[in-house]
């Protein structure tokens, strides 16, 4: 299963969220599909989207949250998920991609490479909904019952450690940031 | 406990003040009763963080999504969240009012706080943060005001220091300092 066929999968259905992806290969796939507004990128700070997104999703609780990360960010946090676990936003919906690897660094193996599981570690931390997923059907079904939910779910999906041959955006982090502002404000 | 009470009060009336809606912490000591003010406010959403960290990116998606926070923490959580200042509050320009608990300073019994309090300021001054005490209690409210008026126009971090006199009430301090029947390497109190 490849990243941007999951993201290709879902790009419809995240039409009208709150999309906070980290930075690297995930966000310029979700870029290459096409920018919305309401996408944030974000661009360093490993381990951070998703306390970016419990931010959002507190502050704004009638909107849907995504939180599109991965597992180098996910093993940069993992105090994070039991923040996340704790407030458990309902309008939260927490994507991690396992390539088991730091796949814009290098592809240098991560601890999910060697056994660590993030699904087992969600559940473990307080989040009873999470999932593992393996192939794309899968996936689709799952991310799309996880944005209909009324509660915090956390989908992890084992992806091929595969990205796009650039990762250059034309899209300034400044700007991005701003048109992200101004579309939840409106 | 000698943390003051009513000092405690005044900084959390300051931050409601100045439209502060979400507070993210974590406790220490001279941070327990803004805590539990927060607590009891149904108007406050309080984020009991893990590491201090989490606070700079919760408090960037409140902005984002346009409201106001605050992120308490002691001097030591600062120090902890260095990189979520840099790569995100300051590179993504969010106006990060950090309220952080000055320990290891002037009248610090703790040894395990006195290395922290000796590099806070000059760390919050290479990052080029902005950073004042908050000292006299008649003062807390317009010195709130103030350091969120700049982080909110400069988009900016913003660091308010509490101080150990305006968060500890300590009369016994001067006597109990120049008693050397406390050997120096045994002094300690509570984290």
């Amino acid at each position: 299963m490849k990243r941007i066929d999951c993201l290709r999968a879902i790009y419809g259905d995240i039409a009208d969220c709150a999309v906070v992806t980290i930075m690297g290969a995930v966000a310029v796939e979700l870029y290459s599909l096409g920018h919305r507004a309401n996408f944030f990128y974000l661009e360093h700070a490993m381990g951070l989207a998703s306390s970016l997104g419990l931010g959002i999703a507190l502050a704004q609780p009638d909107r849907r949250v995504v939180v599109v990360d991965g597992d180098g960010s996910v093993l940069m946090n993992l105090g994070g998920l039991t923040t996340l676990a704790r407030y458990a936003p309902p309008n939260l919906t927490h994507l991690v991609f396992d390539n088991e690897s730091l796949l814009s660094v290098g592809g240098f193996p991560t601890a999910t490479s060697t056994g660590s599981d993030l699904t087992g570690i969600a559940v473990a931390a307080g989040i009873p909904n999470a999932t593992t997923v393996t192939d794309l059907d899968g996936f689709t079904a799952a991310a799309r019952a996880a944005l209909a939910a009324d509660e915090l779910r956390l989908v992890t999906a084992k992806v091929e450690a595969v990205g796009p041959t650039s990762f250059a955006m034309d899209l300034h982090l400044l700007e991005n940031r701003f048109e992200f502002a101004r579309a939840l404000r409106t | 406990m000698p943390v003051s009470a009513g000092n405690s009060k005044l900084v959390y009336e300051a931050l409601l003040g100045v439209g502060v809606e979400v507070m993210t912490a974590l406790p220490e000591t001279w941070l327990v009763h803004l805590i539990r003010l927060a607590e009891d406010d149904p108007a406050m959403t309080l984020v009991r963080l893990a590491k201090e960290e989490e606070g700079v990116g919760i408090s960037t998606g409140v902005h984002l999504a346009g409201k106001r926070s605050a992120l308490l923490m002691q001097n030591h959580g600062m120090l902890q969240s260095v990189n979520g200042i840099v790569s995100c509050a300051q590179l993504y320009k969010i106006p990060l009012l950090m309220l952080i608990s000055d320990r290891g300073h002037l009248g610090e019994r703790d040894p395990w706080q006195t290395e922290g309090g000796k590099v806070t300021r000059r760390v919050l001054d290479a990052l080029g943060i902005v950073h004042v005490e908050l000292s006299a209690p008649e003062a807390v409210a317009s010195t709130v005001a103030k350091a969120m008026t700049l982080a909110q126009a400069s988009l900016s971090p913003v660091a308010l220091l509490l101080t150990r006199d305006l968060m500890w009430e300590e009369p016994a301090l001067v006597a109990e300092l120049v008693d050397t029947s406390v050997p120096a390497d045994r002094m300690g109190g509570a984290p």
